[in-house]
């Protein structure tokens, strides 16, 4: 598990060195859309974390229920 | 690949730097990136799920508040009443009433592009207490288009059994069992266009201790037409492995539409697949007054195989060294389709109530299970025989269905 | 002693850090401020040209920005108090449809200073518009000094010091 995550983190680094020349593509002028409320994945948190609870205890699957990013990506 | 990485002491010296060089970059340009933190909120929830025998109900409240321009902080508190004859109760024991306390404490810490979070849950019933410690880390990057996020939680927990003394229920103190959980997740979440937005993510779970419920039973054939019953055995381990990945794309008109998909394997066998699509619909200022959304979704659970050591009914008594009758590990599917709708409000009074939502939510839940039947035909319900039994593994196979009904007020400042 | 492999490991390190920080660096930008002509509120003309010789702080905002929102009043502060001195704030909204950012401005605390509207985005291309906020200061002749990213209280501060050393000029 160690070495898994070293692993990761190097191979972040090392992909960002080289693409650090990416420009973005969607400019942060055009964000308008991406920063509508009604675009974020999970829009009541207390709404969402009950219902993956009722799921996980009457499922045999747990897990990778996440969800972020997005937004104005202002600032 | 991980033995050429233990071997090369430069690879870890390395990383050791980078993290110093980072720190000390970050020093040298004070704001040179910044994030954003979440919103501030307070909810208020109230919460029904009646099915299968079982009612859930109770309250769940959540206050977010940042304190400075790095901080947020949020705690949650909520409480399930929990009233069960559910069909496993009926066969083997008497209907119960339980309580189970939860709350839960979280920082965020907004530093540059990167949000580090902290937090703890505290989840207090009569036979089961449950602490857990979460940390993670997410950072955005490529122009504020990609995000990634390491989590990782730990969990304790202790188990303990209620037995009824002299009608009061108390823990039996003969039986005290511990069991923890480990979780490591990696997620990554990328801007695709400016309307659409994808997201993965990828988490393993560990669990290792007393993983079986102290009360439930599996069954065998003594002989053809009768059954015994005998305690669940489990394994005390459990390795899970879940990759999952979501899409949530604009609509020119104003509405988003999204859908995910999630792909579950354990060491105990189980193999499930999940299947969600949504849509929400925002109506502003309708002909008939406010500001509307709505939102509808179906959500399908497949669960194509079962845990290795699961049988509805074993063909005869210690069949095995692990046994298990839970039919949350059988073979099944679920539909579940629900509706909400949000209505959304600013008081002139209250200038820093950003917006105010009241919400109602309704969802519907089917579960039809391929082999796990419905024992109350065979055993009866709360010891009283069927009039007429059936013979042990020609029992129908069970259904379920819920209703989940969900009210909750947010408040946005 | 300093080993080897402990000055290789922390050169490789910064090197990396670097590659994360040294784009930020590239927002400022130099030479003449693009020109531009835009409509602005009330379909009037807005062309950059016709305030050459007073120092112009270009400030893009969105309605759905909100650091952009929250910094709108503080413009507007600044621009009333430097105005007399030969200053003006110019907005650039760059949302496609100009009359929502026109209904958002008629609900809040009047805006005096020009607002224009670059409904197609080509003012913010120009300026190689990097984050939300954005605000440019470009001095009496014209040219570009500095572009500063996003908004954060304090940074009204950060402006002011911008402002009165341009105003100098």
């Amino acid at each position: 598990m160690r070495i898994r995550g070293w692993f990761v983190v190097i191979a972040l680094a090392v992909g960002s060195v080289g693409c650090s020349s990416i420009e973005p593509w969607v400019k942060p002028y055009d964000r308008e859309n991406l920063a509508d409320p009604i675009m974020a994945f999970t829009r009541a948190p207390i709404s969402q974390d009950f219902l993956d609870h009722v799921f996980e205890s009457r499922e045999g699957s747990r897990g990778a229920t996440g969800g972020g990013g997005g937004g104005c990506g202002c600032n | 690949m991980s033995s050429y990485l233990a071997s090369t002491r430069v690879s870890r010296f390395f990383i050791k730097y980078l993290v110093v060089g980072a720190t000390l970059a970050a020093a040298l340009l004070p704001g040179a990136r910044a994030g954003v933190l979440p919103e501030d909120r307070a909810d208020l929830l109230y919460f029904r799920y009646d099915g299968g025998g079982v009612t859930i109900n109770g309250p769940s409240m959540l206050v977010r508040k940042s304190i400075g321009e790095h901080v947020s902080v949020a705690a949650n508190y909520y409480v399930d009443m929990v009233s069960s004859a559910s069909v496993d109760v009926e066969t083997s024991a008497s209907p119960y009433d339980d309580e189970r306390t939860q709350s839960s404490l979280s920082v965020d810490f907004l530093h540059g592009k990167s949000t580090y979070s902290l937090g703890y849950v505290n989840s207090d019933e009569s036979d089961y207490q449950a602490k857990t410690m979460f940390a993670s880390v997410s950072h955005d990057m490529f122009g504020d288009l990609t995000t990634i996020s390491f989590a990782y939680k730990r969990g304790q927990n202790d188990v303990f059994r209620n037995v009824k003394i002299g009608g009061v229920k108390v823990n039996d103190p003969t039986f005290a069992e511990e069991m923890e959980s480990k979780s490591f997740s990696v997620g990554i979440s990328q801007i695709i266009t400016k309307n659409l937005i994808l997201s993965g993510q990828y988490e393993v779970i560990t669990d290792e201790g007393f993983l079986r419920s102290p009360y439930r039973s599996v069954r065998f054939f003594i002989d053809p037409v009768s059954q015994g019953q005998q305690p669940e055995q489990y394994p005390n381990t459990r390795s899970s492995n879940a990759a999952s990945i979501r899409a949530k794309y604009f609509l020119p008109y104003r509405a988003a539409i999204d859908t995910m998909y999630r792909f579950y394997t354990d060491t105990w066998g189980v193999i499930g697949h999940t299947g969600e699509v949504g849509y929400v619909h925002p109506l502003d200022n309708a002909k008939w007054g406010g500001s509307w959304i709505f939102e509808g979704r179906v959500r399908y659970y497949m669960q194509t195989n079962p845990a290795d050591f699961y049988m509805d009914i074993f063909p005869r008594a210690d069949f095995a060294n692990f046994m298990a009758r839970d039919k949350e590990l059988a073979t099944y599917n679920a539909i579940t389709a629900g509706v909400g709708a949000t209505y959304e409000f600013k008081i002139e009074r209250f200038p820093w109530l950003t917006k105010g939502q009241i919400n109602l939510r309704y969802d519907y839940m089917t579960v039809n299970y391929d082999d796990f039947r419905d024992a109350r035909f065979s055993l009866g319900s709360f010891g009283v025989p069927p009039p007429e039994p059936f013979a042990p593994g020609t029992e129908p196979l069970y259904k379920l269905n819920a209703n989940i009904i969900q009210f909750y007020v947010s408040a946005f400042f | 002693m300093i080993q080897a492999r402990t000055v290789k490991g922390l050169a490789k390190g910064l090197a990396l850090a670097a590659a994360f920080v040294l784009p930020a660096f590239a927002a400022s930008s130099s030479g003449p401020a693009p020109a531009f002509q835009l409509s602005g509120r009330g379909g009037k003309a807005i062309d950059l040209s016709q305030y050459r010789g007073q120092v112009v702080m270009i400030n893009f905002w969105a309605t759905w920005c909100g650091p952009c929102r929250q910094e709108m009043p503080l413009l507007e502060d600044i621009y009333k108090k430097y105005k007399p001195m030969g200053f003006t704030m110019l907005g650039v909204n760059v949302e496609p449809d100009s009359k929502a950012a026109e209904a958002w401005l008629a609900k809040q605390k009047p805006v005096s200073f020009p607002i224009a509207f670059d409904t197609e985005s080509k003012v913010s291309k120009m300026y190689k518009v990097a984050g939300m906020p954005s605000t440019v200061f470009v001095d009496r002749k014209g040219n570009i000094r500095i572009m500063h990213k996003g908004y954060k209280p304090g940074d009204e501060n950060i402006y002011l010091t911008q402002i009165r050393s341009m105003l100098k000029e």
